[in-house]
């Protein structure tokens, strides 16, 4: 007797507990996105693609240090020195090798000219592995930038010391 | 006609779905009954313990993110605090209320997937995409801290790689709001379900006494009741300071582990909140000059701040001849880093002590006897992750 009352309830009570649970979630609003047309924000500090920074006047901010290539623990990072006209030293060479980038961050943490920053930009897959090494004309922003100085001095502060959410 | 018994050997693995990876076991079965199962390892070795020690002691923090992938912020701080004793570093108090935060969201994470993938193993389909609804939530706050997903490297020696995000509180405050509903439902559909309940009760039993014989630890070793925790019997990184329990089973069957881990995931949450109320003030990393990096804004624009920077980056610093030993409680037992230093910036020799190898040793003793599909049932109530057995 006790086990046919086990077995009822199970069955009446206990499966359409979790039956219920199932159900109920048709109604909700689905938690995915409709991935390649609609993108997920990525976060202030979010690690992807690198790119180098330039001052306000185009000119780059890298002197090819090797702070980062000392910092990289994959070994990625490849660069060659050289002097521009003013004869201050610039990078001739830079090159990342993004197949064996581990996307750490260390590098955006060694480097003391604010030069290299790991980006948002996570869609950069290729057929090609030659073209996973990325040079310094891929990296660099273009010049003269699109966006307005206030907004990219602003998300540099914000991508360093992680300040604050959103300039208000 | 009494013929001899003949046993049958079939390899399980190392492609099949429910072995969590790449574990390969051979059984030998005699018609549906095990006879011996013999765990194969090793086809996700890449070498990372000969890799640390070619490499400086802060650049190894992202080689431990990629042993247990399933619980990152674990192995960070594992190593973290073996070389924070090594090299007699003391650490700011928030960064430790913030480092046991992180560590127990974690194990939230790491113990929803478990859920997911050992529901799914035993026929709960739809448990799978529940849980990791609720992972994502926990992921974001990885995001938004480190900058990375599941390879977070946010923990560093000496404190954090950055301080806190701004939004910290509120993302945690939500994650302690939404997970209890939810776990509630995962309660309705397998705590009394009749199906689950037949797969895994008086499955895959193991002993106190075999369990300690074993050496096993975290919830397998609780599932038979034997009370050891090191966050209780070795309390490190202010775990002292909180209040929780230690879930206990009786039985040591796959479905007393099951509720071991959901009341787990509850006392990670009494310790999350506790840590989120109380979190102090304060700076996010130790001030040690020559061994921890110095905060970017000082770089900038102090002098010797750019000196040590440098040095560190290019140099790394020297510890002292010893060693070291520091284990930590990790979601799926316990984690040791023993670090043996020869007095050069490299570490001479890392051993972990990952908890999924030596769990995992158990598995012949678990389905000694038992049915053919119990061995699915057992591989996943050890909760194993193949980079960590394998490193």
């Amino acid at each position: 007797m006790k086990e046919i009352a086990k077995a009822l309830g199970d069955v009446f009570i206990q499966m359409p507990k979790g039956l219920l649970v199932t159900f109920k979630h048709l109604f909700k609003k689905p938690v995915t996105l409709d991935y390649p047309r609609k993108k997920k924000p990525m976060t202030p500090r979010y690690r992807g693609l690198h790119y180098l920074e330039r001052y306000d006047d185009g000119s780059e901010r890298c002197v090819c240090c090797g702070l980062c290539a000392a910092a990289c623990p994959a070994d990625a990072i490849y660069m060659e020195p050289e002097e521009n006209e003013h004869g201050e030293r610039r990078a001739k060479v830079y090159e990342i090798n993004l197949l064996r980038c581990i996307f750490c961050g260390f590098c955006e943490e060694a480097c003391p000219e604010e030069a290299i920053f790991l980006g948002h930009e996570y869609e950069f897959s290729n057929d090609n592995r030659n073209s996973f090494i990325y040079t310094k004309g891929q990296m660099l922003v273009p010049h003269p930038r699109k966006d307005k100085p206030f907004k990219r001095i602003y998300r540099r502060i914000r991508k360093v010391y992680g300040v604050t959410d959103k300039p208000k | 006609m009494s013929a001899e018994r003949k046993t049958m050997t079939i390899n399980m693995g190392p492609q099949h779905p429910s072995t969590h990876g790449v574990l390969r076991v051979v059984l030998e079965l005699d018609g549906e009954q095990v006879v011996n199962a013999q765990p194969h390892i090793g086809y996700l070795h890449t070498g990372i313990e000969k890799t640390m020690e070619n490499k400086l002691y802060y650049k190894v923090i992202p080689c431990t993110d990629r042993m247990d992938y399933l619980a990152p912020m674990s192995n960070n701080l594992g190593y973290c605090l073996a070389v924070e004793k090594l090299m007699g570093i003391e650490v700011p108090e928030k960064v430790k209320w913030a480092r046991v935060c992180l560590a127990e969201l974690t194990r939230i994470k790491s113990h929803l997937v478990w859920l997911g993938t050992h529901s799914i193993d035993l026929g709960a389909m739809t448990m799978l995409l529940y849980t990791f609804r609720e992972r994502e939530s926990i992921v974001d706050i990885y995001e938004a801290c480190g900058g990375q997903r599941m390879m977070t490297t946010y923990i560093r020696i000496g404190g954090l790689s950055k301080d806190l995000p701004p939004d910290f509180d509120k993302l945690v405050r939500k994650v302690l709001e939404t997970i209890p509903s939810h776990l509630r439902d995962y309660e309705d559909m397998l705590t009394n379900n009749e199906i689950f309940i037949n797969r895994t009760r008086g499955v895959a039993v193991i002993s106190a006494d075999d369990a300690v014989n074993y050496s096993l630890t975290g919830p397998m070793l609780r599932g038979s009741g034997v009370n050891y925790d090191v966050r209780k019997a070795n309390p490190y990184s202010g775990y002292e300071n909180f209040d929780f329990d230690i879930p206990l089973g009786k039985n040591g069957d796959a479905y007393d582990r099951y509720k071991i881990r959901l009341a787990e995931i509850r006392q990670s949450l009494r310790i999350i909140q506790q840590a989120i109320d109380g979190m102090p003030e304060g700076p996010y990393r130790a001030h040690v000059p020559g061994v921890v990096l110095p905060p970017k804004e000082d770089v900038l624009y102090k002098m010797e701040s750019m000196i040590f920077h440098f040095k560190i980056i290019t140099e790394g610093f020297k510890a002292p001849f010893g060693a070291v030993y520091q284990a930590i409680e990790s979601p799926k037992g316990e984690l040791g880093y023993y670090i043996s230093s020869d007095g050069s910036n490299k570490p001479h020799r890392v051993r972990v002590r990952p908890p999924s190898f030596v769990n995992l040793a158990v598995l012949p003793k678990l389905v000694e006897g038992a049915l053919f599909s119990d061995v699915v049932c057992a591989i996943g109530s050890i909760d194993i992750v193949l980079g960590e057995v394998d490193r």
